[in-house]
């Protein structure tokens, strides 16, 4: 009996024990769960105030303002220098095409004032002629070309020079008689309008003719049939140039020519003088 | 400052000068002229030259048979030499390159072109 009841006493006290621990196990998950509805509570919280920062920051309404006050006006400087910028570009590709054409403008001066220096550099006619030619050649491009002149007596223009062309086949020209006689005639130069097409030479109708005039007396015309193969055009450079260049030809002519004929008559005269003194 | 001399070989007196004229931009530059080939060899001999520019059609001695001689003279292998002339066909420049020709260029001529290249051969800035 005795051992019947200490059995029964020990099952009692580890039923006991079961029991406070089944308590205590209850008790934790009940912490646990208690727990586990705080976390959830802020985690709620922490997403609400995400979405709250996101909307409204947390700098003060005053300092927010002058931070936008400052993007906004560096947006403004930003955009005013990206324009300057783009100004100066503009300004920059405008002095270049300038400098282009200034240099074009000198190029073209310097060439004229050699030009002029050269066909004021002699009295003696047929040196004028050339330097003419050389000039008409080197600066203008002319491959076949050449100069009529008008003699006073017929009033007929004569090739007096030439290049690139045989003089011989070339005919006397009456004024007003063709594109040379009509220059001639009423003193405006001539310009084809299309060159390229040069293929075939008609000695009365040329690609270029320009008067030699002093003042409004036409003496004579600068005659380009063709223009060196690598020169496809002229330009409207190139027409004041040949148009000012003309004007100095034909004063250098005029002033030979008068130059000429006065020491001709000085040698005839001095022929007659010392015929009469011996 | 370095000195440059140039040695400009062209029969017409408006084309040297007008050569001449666009090259005398450069401060520290010499130019010395001669009339046809045989004018530029004599001129080659009496001096030392960093570039020369010549002209082909020129009497007694024409610009190519220069550019082959001057090629021929140690001294002057390697010196620059540009031809300036109306001749505007292909096998022309094709020769003259040939020859030992550096630049060919076609008048007429552009002042501010020719001495940009003369600036770019010579290293000047």
């Amino acid at each position: 009996m005795d051992k019947k009841e200490e059995k029964d006493r020990n099952i009692f006290e580890r039923a006991e024990e079961f029991l406070q621990v089944f308590k205590k196990g209850a008790e934790f998950t009940q912490e646990l769960l208690k727990t586990n509805e705080q976390l959830r509570y802020r985690i709620l919280q922490l997403e609400e105030e995400g979405m709250s920062l996101k909307t409204n920051p947390v700098l003060p309404d005053k300092q927010y303002e002058e931070l936008a006050k400052q993007i906004e006006a560096l947006k403004e400087e930003r955009e005013e220098i990206t324009k300057r910028i783009k100004e100066i570009e503009n300004e920059n590709k405008d002095f270049a095409i300038r400098y282009v054409e200034v240099e074009e403008e000198n190029n073209n001066l310097a060439n004229l004032y050699i030009a002029s220096y050269q066909l004021h550099s002699t009295l003696d006619f047929k040196e004028v002629l050339q330097i003419i030619l050389e000039i008409i050649i080197n600066l203008i491009g002319a491959e076949e070309f050449g100069i009529f002149l008008l003699d006073e007596k017929t009033h007929e223009l004569k090739i007096m020079a030439s290049e690139g062309i045989d003089e011989t086949q070339v005919p006397s020209i009456n004024m007003g008689v063709g594109t040379i006689g009509r220059v001639a005639k009423n003193g405006e130069p001539y310009f084809m309008e299309d060159m390229s097409d040069s293929s075939k030479t008609d000695w009365l109708n040329p690609m270029v003719a320009i008067p030699l005039k002093i003042k409004e007396h036409v003496i004579g015309v600068i005659v380009i049939y063709r223009l060196l193969q690598q020169k496809k055009n002229f330009t409207p450079l190139d027409h004041e140039l040949f148009t000012l260049l003309a004007g100095h030809a034909a004063t250098a002519i005029f002033s030979s020519k008068l130059y000429s004929e006065s020491e001709r008559k000085l040698s005839t005269i001095q022929g007659f003088i010392d015929l009469l003194t011996k | 400052m370095e000195e440059y001399k140039v040695l400009i070989v062209e029969d017409s007196p408006t084309m040297r000068q007008l050569i001449a004229f666009s090259l005398k931009r450069l401060k520290n530059i010499k130019i010395v002229e001669a009339s046809d080939g045989v004018d530029g060899l004599k001129k080659l001999s009496q001096d030392a030259f960093q570039l020369i520019i010549t002209d082909i059609n020129m009497p007694v001695m024409d610009g190519l048979k220069l550019v082959s001689l001057i090629r021929k003279d140690a001294v002057y292998k390697t010196v620059p030499i540009f031809i300036i002339t109306t001749e505007g066909g292909q096998e022309d420049r094709e020769r003259a390159m040939a020859l030992g020709a550096n630049a060919y260029i076609t008048k007429p001529i552009s002042g501010p072109q020719v001495l940009e290249m003369v600036k770019s051969h010579l290293n000047i800035k």
